[in-house]
This record gives C-alpha cells, structure tokens and sequence, in this order.
C-alpha cells in the first residue's frame, strides 16, 4: 500500500509547525473538556471542505512516522475519499497506509465506527460537518454557546419528543445526539446510531475535527457517553433487519445496494475490512460466488 | 547570552515534536500514565520533559509564566531563542512552568470562562519524583481507577469542582511526564 515516499518539498504531514502547534493545543483541550468544542484557527486545505478537512487537520496534527495509517469513508476504504486522503498523508508524511482495522494506529474516518473493536494504542479521527448539535434548532453561535455553558438542553429534549409525537419513535437515526460524562451534549458525527454505543468506554482516544467550522472535539478513552432518549421511548441502535449478502454477517452496519431496475437489491457490510476479512475466513452470504477450485 | 542558549532544541522539529506531542497527548487522554520524551536540552533546573513540553506546545502566540526557580537568565534566554514566547505574570499566562510550591497559589491562573473553558492555563509542574504511587485518580481516561504521586489533593479536588472551568497539569520528573486534566477525580489514598 505505500504507493509513495514524502515529498521532500512539504513538511512532514504538510501543516508548518505553528499550525500544528496551534491544533495540539486544542485537542490537549478538547481532552481535558470532553464533548466540549474548542474553537481553533482552521487552515485551507488542499481539497474541499466537506472532504474532511477538519479530520485531516487533527490527523495531520497527530501523526508520527511510525504510524500506520487507515482512512475509511463510510466504513469503506476503497471510495474517492478515502483513497485520496490515504494517499495525501503517504505523500506527505510518509506514513505506512493499511486497510486492516486491528493493524491501523491511526484511523482518520468519515461517519462510521469500525466493526472490529478499537484498542488502546489507536486513535479514530471523525470529519465533522456540523460540529454543534443543537445548530439546526437554534442557529445563533451566542444562544448555542450559552446553552452548552447553561448545560440548559430542553430544546433537544423537545426535538427528539417532536419525533416520537409525530413518528411514534425517535427518527434520529444518523448524527444521533449523546451526552458526554454527565455534561455536554455532544454531536457524534453523522455516524449511524447503531455506532453509538461503540463511543461510550472506547479503550481508543476518539478526537473530532471541523474544517470549515473551525471546532475540535475530543473523547478521552473510557469516557462515558450516553445517547439522548427517554425512559418510555429508550435508545435502540437499529439496523437494516437483514444479513451481509456477501459474508453474512448478522450483527454489523449493512449498506442496501440495488442491483437492477425491477427492485433487485442487495445488503452487504458497510465496512469493506470487516466484510473481506469474514470472507477470507470462509464466511458466505446469500450472493457470494461460488468457491472456485473447491470440491469436485 | 551563552552558547548554550542557542543549543538544547529539537535537531528534527517536525519529527521530534509530533513524537512528543504524541506522548503528550497519551499522558493527558489517559491521567496517571508516565510517558517518556527526549530529544531536547534545556538549560538548568529545567527537567528535559519540560524542556520538551514547551517546545512542543507553546510558541510566539502563548504566552508563558516562568516561576520560581525556573524564572532565571538561561531559561528566559532559551525560551526567547527556541521558542519566543512572551513572558507574563501567573494571571495572563496559557502555560505555567514551576515547581508545585512556586506556582503557589495556583488559583492566580487563568481557569477559562463558563462558555469558553478551553482559555485556561495549562501547568507543567516539576516534580522530584513522579511515580505511580498516591493519590487516587478517577475519571475520563481512567478505566477503573489510578494512582499518581501528586503533590497535594485538595488544590486538585477544588479544581475539578470548577468543571468544565480549571486548569490542566503536566507532570515533568526527568524524561518523564504524566497529565492531570481538570476532568480527573483525585482523592487521597
């Protein structure tokens, strides 16, 4: 997977010292606030914003060379995203790249969690959208900024009310609200909500980056984080209620895919490793082809 | 000035400060655990971890309280040369550098504001010993419960009451450091 060696002509993970500098400091905060958004000085990056240029910053911010790198986009390592900012930070800093979660010390992701547990010597970088989750209800920066100080949350309360009144349950389902060691509601991602419990007791050091917002998050290993919900109605992590077609895995995030115009389709892992590592191990699934040079 | 004012920094910056910055941020995701840093020499009584916190962590645009000890003509001419960051008394300062007694009293720095408490100080105490003995340490970071030897624990426990105001600590003994930040629940063993 080392498809490059650094350029010499940029610096070592491309950011200049001071920038670097300046964004270590805010994630020493947002470590020490956990779920609290440390504003920082957010730089261009040479791609868009909305490719993640808050996570490539907080990344860019962490790595060493003896990293090994994994870059996953919707727990996929093969999509345009993914692929071009695994090969920025070989170019770059040139770090080792994998696509193995149990291999990778630094996992830079876009709205998932991977299926294999994290452990302790990682880090799982998020590309943040909206980093403030109250934004959508109140869209002032000093009235949010006052309600976190407050910890006066009743508006979200109300939100997710507002579902069940008119949905019968909580329609959250993606960018599903938690709250951080008892104090500040935080916004995961646009992670899935079944990747929610998999926040909560992390072994792995969970930070958060927001390009275009300028925020920096953080969630300490071991860090309790409870989703939003109500005794009556309480928090599920629900999924499509089907199996991997391709490994027929029961329990992880499947993606639908249609196959065909007459309502085809099929359900296969959202995360690319998890599903290629169960097939490697024999695993099949309902559309898996057939195992070639088998018995006779 | 002395030569070695001009000498003790990082020979490979980008490299050697992202390692440290690396230990750094372990020590304070995980309150208690011991990391060890190199690659810098400052002048004395400067330990070499806190030798290698600053250069890793403040800049022109922090600015810095020497105390006590630490506040002599060789360390404010290294930090002028290596780092460059503006000297102020405790009040004003992002990050404060001591041993715990001459960073008495700490509530003179700076705890942040109730909707900003990222603007608070950051302290990096020299200790003469830093072990895994003492005081009790719970908290974020913290999967059941550690110990550190901490220099007291009620300046600790009146600043986590200040939570999600307070400052954070860095430990330097040597080459090694431990954090505390102000999410940690200390008490006495």
């Amino acid at each position: 997977m080392n498809d490059a060696t650094p350029e010499p002509a940029y610096n070592f993970a491309y950011l200049d010292e001071q920038t670097k500098r300046m964004i270590r400091r805010a994630i020493l905060k947002g470590i020490a606030v956990p779920g609290y958004q440390v504003p920082f000085a957010s730089r261009e990056m040479p791609m868009p914003y909305g490719w993640g240029t808050g996570g490539v910053q907080v990344t860019a911010a962490c790595l060493v060379p003896e990293d090994r790198l994994k870059v996953i986009d919707q727990g996929a390592d093969d999509t345009t995203n993914a692929v071009s900012i695994r090969r920025f930070f070989a170019r770059t800093a040139g770090v080792a790249t994998t696509t193995r979660t149990a291999d990778a010390t630094l996992i830079q992701t876009r709205h998932r969690i991977p299926e294999t547990p994290l452990h302790a010597g990682q880090i799982l970088v998020y590309q943040v959208p909206i980093p403030e989750p109250l934004r959508f209800l109140e869209p002032r920066e000093t009235e949010t900024r006052k309600m976190h100080e407050l910890e006066e949350y009743g508006l979200m309360h109300v939100k997710l009310y507002e579902d069940i009144a008119r949905h019968g349950q909580i329609a959250t389902s993606y960018a599903y609200p938690v709250k951080v060691s008892g104090r500040y509601v935080m916004d995961p991602s646009p992670i899935p909500k079944f990747d929610n419990p998999k926040l909560s007791d992390s072994p792995a050091i969970q930070l958060f980056g927001a390009g275009r917002e300028q925020r920096i998050y953080a969630l300490p290993p071991y860090t309790k984080v409870v989703s939003l919900d109500f005794d009556d109605h309480p928090f599920t992590a629900s999924k499509a209620a089907h199996v991997c077609d391709l490994c027929g895995a029961r329990a992880s995030y499947l993606d639908e895919v249609i196959t065909d115009d007459l309502g085809g389709r099929m359900f296969v892992c959202s995360d690319t490793d998890f599903c290629t590592d169960r097939q490697a191990h024999g695993k099949r699934g309902r559309l898996s082809a057939p195992i070639s040079g088998g018995a006779a | 000035m002395n030569t070695h004012t001009l000498s003790g920094g990082f020979a490979d910056a980008p490299i050697q400060s992202a390692q440290a910055f690396r230990a750094i941020l372990d020590a304070m995701a995980r309150p208690g655990k011991i990391m060890a840093l190199h690659g810098a020499a400052p002048p004395a009584p400067l330990s070499m971890a806190a030798g290698v916190a600053l250069l890793t962590l403040t800049d022109a645009t922090t600015p810095l309280h020497l105390a006590g000890a630490a506040d002599c003509a060789p360390v404010r001419d290294w930090v002028a040369f290596h780092i460059g960051a503006r000297l102020v008394k405790a009040g004003d300062a992002a990050f404060a550098l001591g041993t715990w007694a001459a960073l008495q009293p700490v509530t003179r720095f700076a705890t942040g504001l109730p909707d900003y408490p990222d603007r608070s100080a950051t302290l990096i105490v020299e200790m003469d010993r830093l072990t895994n003995h003492g005081p009790t340490l719970t908290g974020p970071g913290i999967e059941t419960a550690t110990w550190l030897s901490l220099p007291e624990t009620a300046a600790f426990r009146a600043n986590r009451a200040l939570f999600p105001m307070g400052f954070d600590c860095l430990f330097t003994c040597g080459s090694r450091i431990a954090g505390l930040p102000r999410s940690t629940k200390v008490e006495a063993l």
